[in-house]
């Protein structure tokens, strides 16, 4: 019963934004896209250990293959979800070959950098991209039989399905040997080198798999809102969605939705009426949980109770 | 000829610009290790209270410039005891993060006080003037900078090199318990050094305004390129940031003046190229 | 077959600092050698240059005729070299149990599944219990590792190592920081391997040493000063004037 708790909160909240929102499902949208986005993340970093200021190379990536091969080849748009995911994992391994030998302030460098490349190259390539002025795309209906529709209904449960696919397989690899051993990565890579594990190999395997997911994330972004911009590739994208990760808690998949949940709405309410002192809230919330709680949100019960999360 | 004496020209210009702006942070985090993302946060301090010095009180140029420099670091200092002291042991991603949210709050706090607008500092008249080189004229401002990059480096080297305050930090830096076992007090020189990024993160901050315009959003728009300079040039060393600075300045310009399409790509090129290979960067210590 | 490890010239310098000096010697399988000397002799370098955590600067390291020399670490472990670090090196934010499991499924190469549950597998399960039964680990199966006392990490530092199965054992001072009382569990341990198992064995203790070890190997300085029976070593003038003369810390 209590393993089934964050699913039926997930589920109920889920369906009260449908109800509730109904004239504002466009943002409830991009909250499950951001979602996907940050689980992504936290999957690379929160569990690998991978520090990354760059996982919108991938989203980008992911975002720019789907309306391309929508506009060029088919416009049905689980296709283009498949066609965002392999390219948000072509991205992370040819990248993650030369950035995986690499740890620290480097790494974390190298992926700010790669994201930078692949902004500018998307930039020059205007007649492919639109540049600056970004890519509109038209998709078709999903599966060939929902037409998105005007308010976003077909677009809200379409994200909301692909959130579940994603977040059960999450699931499903946090508890696998492989998602094992990426906690084993992350805690100490000199031991899982003494226990014969690849520990290049294994990150690798671990910052692709990271990259298809947010491969995923970008290529529904484009999808939902018909439009793809230079945003996609953005410092400001990785790094708030790194920030929504760390407000819910690295390493753990509930922690990465909380996050981006309460950082979506505070977001959307606050910086509407005065971006600045939404800026210094953020500032000051960030720093806070840095220093008093390095669990993030998730682990506030524990810590309350001071007593250890399972 | 003249095509490559312009790009030397505007290369080397625009390198010293970015060494200006970067040497601070080189300070910060290539001496004292601590990954400083909140540096363009000080260069945003220097250059509001520049441009308040400047429009508001009406100081002219150099007085608000060691106006914005004394101000930069009494606010730093205070930053320094309550926050980066206890960030110095965080492993890299919490430093990111604690001085990601140290940007956004110095950024709401200076759009509060200044709004969000440009924060220009008038040049003197001295200047502002341009020069005539012969082949081309140039800013005098840009040889100003040129000037001061030279100034800078070479006082960095004799503080560090040679006085007992830069032995003193490099042991502090090395093994603080150790430092402290012979006395020296690692609390003190650290301030000290913090408060010496601060000063010359303002400094850049305002002389770099030409290029590097100064407004409430600066500390996120230019957080890459600091990073970048000091990433490629090594921790631990102030000429390696001199170094990438000049080298990446160059190459950039050098882009631009052939193929105007490529500079954005040979800039993230070069950097991805160096840290690649030397993951430590061109002149940093392994660690 | 009596190959097993065989290590001939090894030479390491960390800059000008020559920590191992033209190394000859042999681990065949079912040794039972203890690497005895002096803090700063090389004994732990020599256990890292072994397992391939460094390279050497110069010489050969073969097992069983094929030279490993230029195999990383990962590789080696794979053959069945394994050793325990003298600065317990485990998933401190694991519980005891995951540390094992890792290990467990790392040597059976099942690291990339992702479809399957980590604790799935009952033979597995059932191989933790056992190794965890024989270190008395049971009781804190379920604790995290970084809340454990530093003589209990100890242990389980041995467990991960054992949990690999290896074919070449190098503990490296295994009992250093385990309290008195529980030592036992680290000398049984030990006893209870497999005969066919190639041990060597870096301590300080020297009790443990002649307890366990039929042949002792002492380093001083990078260099073998000398190798013998427990006895021959315990009468050799040298070494009691090394350990008599208070060199040992
Ligand atoms: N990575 C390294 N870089 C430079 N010097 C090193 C390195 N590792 C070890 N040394 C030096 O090599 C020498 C031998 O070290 P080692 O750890 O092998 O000694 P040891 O015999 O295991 O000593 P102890 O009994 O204290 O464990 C020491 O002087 C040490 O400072
Ligand atoms: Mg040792």
């Amino acid at each position: 019963m209590k393993r089934a708790l964050p699913f039926i909160l997930l589920l109920a909240g889920t369906a009260a934004m449908y109800l509730l929102m109904p004239y504002n499902l466009a943002f409830a949208t991009r909250i499950l896209v951001m979602g996907i986005f940050v689980l992504s993340i936290d999957l690379v970093l929160g569990f690998a250990g991978i520090a990354t200021l760059g996982q919108a190379a991938m989203y980008g990536a992911g975002a720019y293959a789907a309306a391309l091969f929508a506009a060029h080849a088919w416009a049905e748009p689980v296709a283009g979800l498949a066609v965002g995911a392999a390219a948000g994992a072509v991205v992370a391994l040819l990248s993650g070959l030369v950035l995986m030998r690499a740890s620290g302030l480097t790494l974390i460098m190298l992926t700010i950098a790669v994201a930078a490349l692949l902004a500018e190259t998307a930039n020059r390539a205007r007649d492919l991209t639109g540049g600056a002025d970004g890519l509109r795309v038209a998709f078709g209906p999903v599966l060939g039989l929902w037409e998105f529709d005007f308010i976003g209904q077909t677009g809200f449960c379409y994200a909301a399905a692909v959130g579940a696919c994603v977040l059960g397989l999450l699931a499903l690899v946090a508890r696998s040997p492989f998602g094992l051993s990426l906690r084993g990565l992350q805690s100490s890579p000199a031991r899982m080198a003494a226990i014969g594990a690849p520990v290049y190999p294994r990150r690798v395997a671990a910052y692709t798999l990271g990259g298809a997911i947010a491969g995923i994330a970008g290529a529904l972004s484009a999808q939902v809102a018909g439009l793809v911009s230079l945003e996609t590739f953005s410092f400001t994208l990785s790094a708030e969605a790194l920030v929504m990760l760390i407000l819910g808690g690295t390493g753990r998949l509930w922690g990465a939705l909380l996050g981006t949940v309460l950082f979506m709405f505070a977001h959307h309410y606050a910086a509407a009426a005065d971006p600045f002192n939404w800026l210094f809230a953020i500032g000051a919330l960030v720093m806070v949980v840095v220093f008093v709680l390095p669990g993030g949100l998730l682990s506030l019960p524990g810590a309350l109770k001071g007593g250890r999360h399972d | 000829m003249t095509l490559l004496l312009n790009i030397a020209l505007d290369g080397i210009a625009y390198g010293m610009i970015l060494f200006l702006v970067a040497v601070g942070l080189s300070v910060t985090m290539g001496l004292m290790r601590v990954v400083n993302l909140a540096h363009g946060g000080f260069a945003l301090m220097g250059g509001a209270l520049a441009h308040w010095a400047g429009a508001d009180l009406g100081l002219g140029f150099w007085p608000a410039l060691a106006c914005a420099i004394l101000g930069t670091v009494a606010l730093a200092l205070p930053l320094e005891r309550l926050v980066y002291r206890r960030i110095y042991g965080f492993g890299e991603l919490q430093q990111v993060l604690a001085t990601i949210g140290l940007t956004f709050i110095v950024i709401a706090a200076v759009n509060r006080w200044q709004g969000s607008a440009l924060l220009p500092v008038p040049l003197p008249e001295t200047l502002s003037r341009t020069v005539d080189l012969g082949f081309r004229t140039l800013p005098a401002h840009r040889i100003a900078v040129i000037l001061c990059g030279l100034g800078v480096i070479l006082g960095l080297w004799l503080l560090l090199d040679r006085t007992r305050f830069g032995i003193r930090l490099r042991a502090a830096v090395d093994n603080r318990a150790i430092a402290s076992a012979h006395g020296i007090v690692t609390d003190r020189i650290y301030m000290a050094t913090f408060g010496l990024g601060a000063a010359l993160a303002a400094l850049g901050g305002v002389l770099g305004a030409e290029l590097l315009p100064v407004d409430a959003y600066y500390p996120l728009r230019y957080m890459v390129l600091f990073l970048m300079v000091v990433a490629v040039g090594g921790m631990g060393s102030v000429t390696g940031s001199f170094a990438a600075a000049l080298g990446l300045g160059i190459t950039e310009t050098a882009a631009r003046y052939l193929v105007p399409d490529m500079a954005t790509f040979a800039f993230y090129g070069i950097v991805i190229l160096v840290l690649a290979l030397r993951p430590q960067g061109l002149m940093g210590r392994i660690a | 077959m009596t190959e097993g490890l065989v290590v001939r010239g090894l030479s390491k310098r960390f800059g000008g600092l020559v920590v191992s000096d033209g190394l000859d010697f042999d681990l065949p399988p079912g040794a039972r050698k203890a690497l005895i000397g002096p803090n700063g002799a090389g004994k732990s370098t020599f256990a890292n240059l072994v397992t391939g955590i460094h390279a050497p600067s110069s010489g050969s390291i073969r097992f069983d005729g094929a030279d490993i020399s230029d195999m990383d670490e990962t590789a080696r472990v794979r053959l069945g070299i394994a050793k325990t670090f003298q600065i317990t090196t485990l998933f401190t934010g694991l519980t005891v149990r995951e540390n094992l499991r890792l290990a467990v499924l790392e040597r059976e190469r099942r690291g990339f599944r992702l479809f399957c549950r980590a604790d799935g597998d009952p033979e597995v399960e059932a191989e933790i219990a056992a190794l965890m039964d024989q270190l008395a680990l049971e009781p804190l199966a379920d604790r995290v590792v970084e809340r454990l006392a530093y003589g209990q990490q100890r242990l389980v530092e041995l467990a991960m190592t054992l949990a690999l199965k290896p074919r070449v054992l190098i503990l490296d001072e295994p009992a250093a920081g385990v309290p008195g009382s529980e030592t036992h569990l680290i000398t049984d341990a030990i006893e209870a391997l497999p005969a066919d198992l190639a041990v060597l064995i870096i301590e300080h203790d020297m009790e443990l040493v002649f307890r366990v070890a039929r042949s002792i190997v002492v380093l001083v300085a990078g260099r073998i000063l000398t190798e013998g029976t427990p006895a021959q070593i315990a009468s050799d003038p040298q070494v009691r004037e090394l350990y008599l003369g208070g060199a040992h810390g």
